[in-house]
């Protein structure tokens, strides 16, 4: 424990001193930190450091220890590296970085610290905070929490010019002249006032034989020549001719297929399977029976699933039989009334101020479980040895697959072995590892072949980690001119942070605070002279997990449309009304400003339409956004146009930046208006998009965007788009039509688009 | 045994009937452009053109596609990108990238037969699932496309 502990001060430590930490690890370590890319590279490569290998080609690769599931991040973290490195972007081809230590995210870790008055300066205070993301502590690769860019910003930078140096130095021993009189310039090394110079590529053996220098200057921001200039994405080529390669793609010689029957209900098991039943099907190679299901083998995927279809099983349904999602939200209201809630935030006496005021709100909102249904169904290929394992996965976190790969098929660590392919969304599911030990374990029963298993997308709306739901109680208090006085928010749900430690290490789990319940509640930047922040945790069978924008998701929901309801009973402009409450922040001032600017929030509107506004920050960022939308008293509805304005701080690609904008946007929209997962009897209702619906073109909203950098540290962007939008969208229809939305789904109030 | 014409290729499999002819595509035929999303005709992911016309190959038979011309994403363009292809990179449409090939015959079968859609057709047409939410550059790129063909 202390020794965690200690740990984790250094790494946080090491973190505050600008992303020093994965340099420490990355480039200047004792142990050669290069070891892992090293060993892939080809036949005259050479891997100056653990980011950048070349060629004597001059091709240039670089590690991406980050996964590409749509966010641009390939093309974001190549041009850093590009830069200073002094080579042409479109030459340089990226790949998945190897499983190491030295790949660590340490701007997830920091995100699982306590609120602090730092927090919206993008600080991070270095506090007790339990053992949540413990995984963080140990050296994790991951992908989520908005964080890739900034975690990889300043060792990307670094590795680039450390590159770049050993160039240099290796031109200067050549030519015996000092490196001073060298420098870099596309794709090669120039020598000053002399015609000299030469390629990387023959340059990069003598370059792999220097020292890792300690001297690596960046460039002056005045001189950048990619960073904050749109560059066209490294991936996209592949991904208009159909040869991107895709988790589900992977082929590999002799490869079997499987197909999987899950337990209907959480916490099930199987309890009997009559394999016989199915021996003869075409093609089937054998049955595989496992704790919570059934898989058949088969030599096509379609057999697979035609033989698993048939299969006989029974289930052992257990203990949540009975479970529906209304006896939860029950279970969520009882706790609102008489639990026992953990506060988050307190300022001023909340009690004696919501006793006194004259005026007094109060609301309750609430939201539903959600699934993620990315694109590409979950899958895994798999293929178990006597003593080791491989496995081909579109993942989140190559480490925790790793780990649990080595546990499931029993084999050392160093007999493991992870291909990162492109993801088909992420969005925070695969950072799970449900579907890689469920393929170790199918392929353990056909050692030496591999096995690709593929979910169904009914198998991956109904077993899911689900956005937890949650339900919230406000009470505010206004002053006789308008402003908050008073604001208590109770909010209830299940705690992410503690489902998934759960899952993934069963002895750390334990009920304690969880920064993803109540973020975006308990850290709102309004001046609230008198605040109380307080959740109640209720712990559900529903195995809960990270969703795009986590805890986010719903608070930016329900603070936002409470504000907007403050701003109603209090007779003001909603755009004036949240400025009134943010003359100390400068930033959030300002993207409301611009965003009532962009907007156009002044300019009349025509009958039977409304437009709402929403801010909320999020994983360093601050998203203001306006919607527009039209509908009538028959409550038919349509989000004709959305406004946005972000604050991330430095923008690598600013295309990038508005790409994630719109689909952060329609993500959090398609939930507003149609996401629910439900309960019944146990198990999940919904199964595949014809009853968990999605956005389509016809319904999709214009977005407008625009990028406003007010210098602040730099944010996240692939998750800070979702959470105001449903805010904004409730807003609206209430500007329209006067009917005030506590409750999402919009198709569960007669909403229909 | 049934012979299938693809990519103009002709191609003899050994699958029952009434295999969908998507994974006989992915699996049989080893062409994985052609993406599986939902397996029920929902979400547009596994389109490909039979006589030009645009099919969702997960709930078509196998049986039903002999005698015709399967294109996939891998035989779209025969030499180079199409206009849709070039605009779908121009416009920087892919996110993921996953729904991108069912997108994109999608599109390519409906500009064949409206070479200047409005955004009225394009709702009423293409109705495929991007999870990414890449529609606002799909809408884009349409109509980029559909300007490119029109000068070409
Ligand atoms: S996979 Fe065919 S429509 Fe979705
Ligand atoms: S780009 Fe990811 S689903 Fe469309």
């Amino acid at each position: 424990m202390a020794n965690l502990i200690s740990r984790r001060n250094f790494l946080i430590a090491g973190a505050l001193v600008g992303g020093g930490i994965a340099v420490g690890y990355g480039l200047a370590d004792d142990k050669p930190t290069n070891a892992s890319f090293a060993a892939t590279t080809d036949q005259g490569e050479f891997a100056l450091n653990a980011y950048v290998k070349i060629s004597k080609q001059g091709d240039v690769s670089i590690a991406i220890p980050h996964s590409e599931m749509g966010q641009g991040i390939y093309t974001a973290l190549a041009m850093l590296v590009a830069e200073e490195l002094e080579v042409d972007l479109a030459l340089v081809r990226v790949e998945a970085a190897p499983v190491d230590p030295v790949y660590a995210n340490v701007v997830a870790l920091m995100d699982t610290l306590p609120f602090s008055d730092g927090h919206h300066r993008g600080e991070a205070t270095i506090g007790a905070w339990g053992m949540q993301k413990l995984g963080g502590l140990l050296g994790v690769q991951a992908t989520g929490g908005s964080t890739s860019v900034r975690n990889s910003w300043s060792p990307m930078q670094q590795a680039g010019a450390t590159a770049r140096e050993m160039l240099i130095r290796a031109a200067a021993d050549m030519w015996g002249v000092p490196a001073s009189d060298c420098r870099a310039k596309e794709g090669r090394i120039v020598f000053k006032g002399d015609n000299k110079s030469a390629s990387y590529g023959e340059l990069v053996e003598r370059a792999s034989r220097q020292a890792l220098p300690t001297e690596r200057p960046l460039k002056p921001a005045s001189e950048r020549k990619l960073i904050g200039q749109s560059q066209e994405r490294l991936d996209i080529p592949a991904k208009v001719n159909g040869t991107a390669g895709f988790g589900v793609d992977v082929e590999l010689p002799d490869m079997a297929y499987a197909a999987v029957k899950l337990c209907p209900v959480f916490g099930g098991t199987v309890a009997s399977v009559d394999e016989k039943a199915v021996r003869v099907m075409p093609g089937v190679i054998k049955t595989v029976r496992f704790d919570t299901g059934v898989a058949v083998i088969a030599d096509s995927f379609w057999r697979a699933k035609k033989a698993v279809e048939a299969l006989p099983v029974t289930f052992n349904e257990g203990e949540h039989a009975d479970l529906s999602s209304d006896g939860i939200f029950e279970l969520f209201s009882d706790a609102l009334q008489s639990g026992d809630p953990r506060g988050y935030t307190e300022e001023g006496d909340i009690e004696a101020e919501l006793n006194n005021a004259s005026t007094v709100l109060s609301a309750r909102y609430k939201a539903p479980f959600l699934a993620h249904a990315c694109m590409e169904p979950m899958n895994c290929t798999a293929l178990v040895g006597d003593n080791d394992v491989e496995i081909w996965v579109p993942n989140q976190s190559p480490t925790l697959a790793a780990w649990f790969a080595e546990k499931t098929a029993d084999v050392p660590a160093e007999n493991v072995k992870v291909h990162t392919t492109y993801l088909g969304g992420g969005f925070g599911r695969r950072v799970e590892v449900d579907y890689v030990v469920m393929a170790v374990t199918i392929a353990k029963a056909l050692r030496g072949r591999p096995v690709k298993l593929i979910w169904t997308r009914e198998n991956d709306i109904q077993h899911d980690m689900y956005r937890p739901a949650a339900l919230a109680d406000f009470k505010a208090s206004l002053s006789e001119d308008g402003q908050i006085n008073g604001w208590h928010n109770r909010l209830a749900g299940p705690s992410v942070t503690r489902s998934f430690t759960e899952r993934l290490l069963p002895w750390a789990g334990a009920d304690m605070p969880d920064n993803t319940a109540v973020e975006g509640a308990a850290d709102i930047p309004y001046k609230l002279p008198h605040k109380l922040i307080e959740q109640v945790p209720v712990p559900t069978p529903v195995p809960v997990g990270y969703w795009r924008s986590v805890g986010h998701s719903f608070t930016g929901f329900f603070t936002e449309g409470f504000m907007d309801e403050l701003a109603v009973a209090a007779n003001k402009d909603p755009v004036d009304f949240r400025l009134a409450h943010l003359k100390e922040h400068a930033d959030f001032t300002s993207v409301l400003t611009r965003l009532k600017k962009l907007s156009g929030w002044e300019e009349e509107l025509p009958a039977g339409t409304g437009r709402g506004v929403a801010l909320h920050e999020s994983f360093g960022s601050i998203v203001g956004q306006v919607a527009e939308v039209t509908v009538n008293a028959d409550k038919e509805l349509s989000v004709d146009k959305v406004y946005c304005v972000i604050d991330c701080g430095e923008v690598v690609n600013p295309d990038t930046v508005m790409a994630q904008m719109e689909s952060g946007i329609i993500f959090g929209l398609t939930a507003a208006l149609y996401g629910e997962i439900t309960l019944e009897e146990g198990r999940v209702t919904q199964s595949n998009f014809p009853d968990y619906e999605m956005i389509k073109l016809f319904s999709c909203p214009e977005i407008v965007v625009e990028l406003a950098p007010s210098g602040r540290p730099m944010g996240g962007v692939g998750e800070p788009g979702t959470p105001p939008i449903a805010a904004a969208v409730v807003n609206a229809i209430y500007d329209a039509i006067q009917v005030r939305v506590r409750e999402l789904p919009l198709s569960n109030g007669d909403f229909s688009v | 045994m049934l012979t299938l014409t693809i990519n103009g290729e002709t191609r003899q499999v050994d699958v029952e009937d009434d295999t969908p002819l998507l994974w006989v595509i992915r699996d049989t035929l080893k062409l994985p452009g052609t993406k599986f999303g939902c397996g029920v005709s929902a979400c547009g992911a596994c389109t490909v053109h039979i006589d030009g016309e645009p099919v969702r190959s997960c709930s078509f038979d196998v049986k039903d596609a002999v005698g015709s011309d399967i294109t996939t994403i891998e035989g779209l363009s025969k030499n180079g990108l199409t206009p849709v292809q070039q605009a779908w990179i121009s416009e920087q449409v892919p996110q993921c990238g996953y729904c991108q090939s069912g997108m994109i015959m999608a599109v390519s079968a409906l500009l064949k037969e409206n070479p200047s859609p409005t955004d009225q057709d394009i709702d009423d047409t293409i109705t495929n699932v991007c999870r990414c939410g890449s529609y606002p550059r799909i809408r884009k790129a349409i109509h980029a496309a559909a300007k490119q063909q029109a000068e070409a």
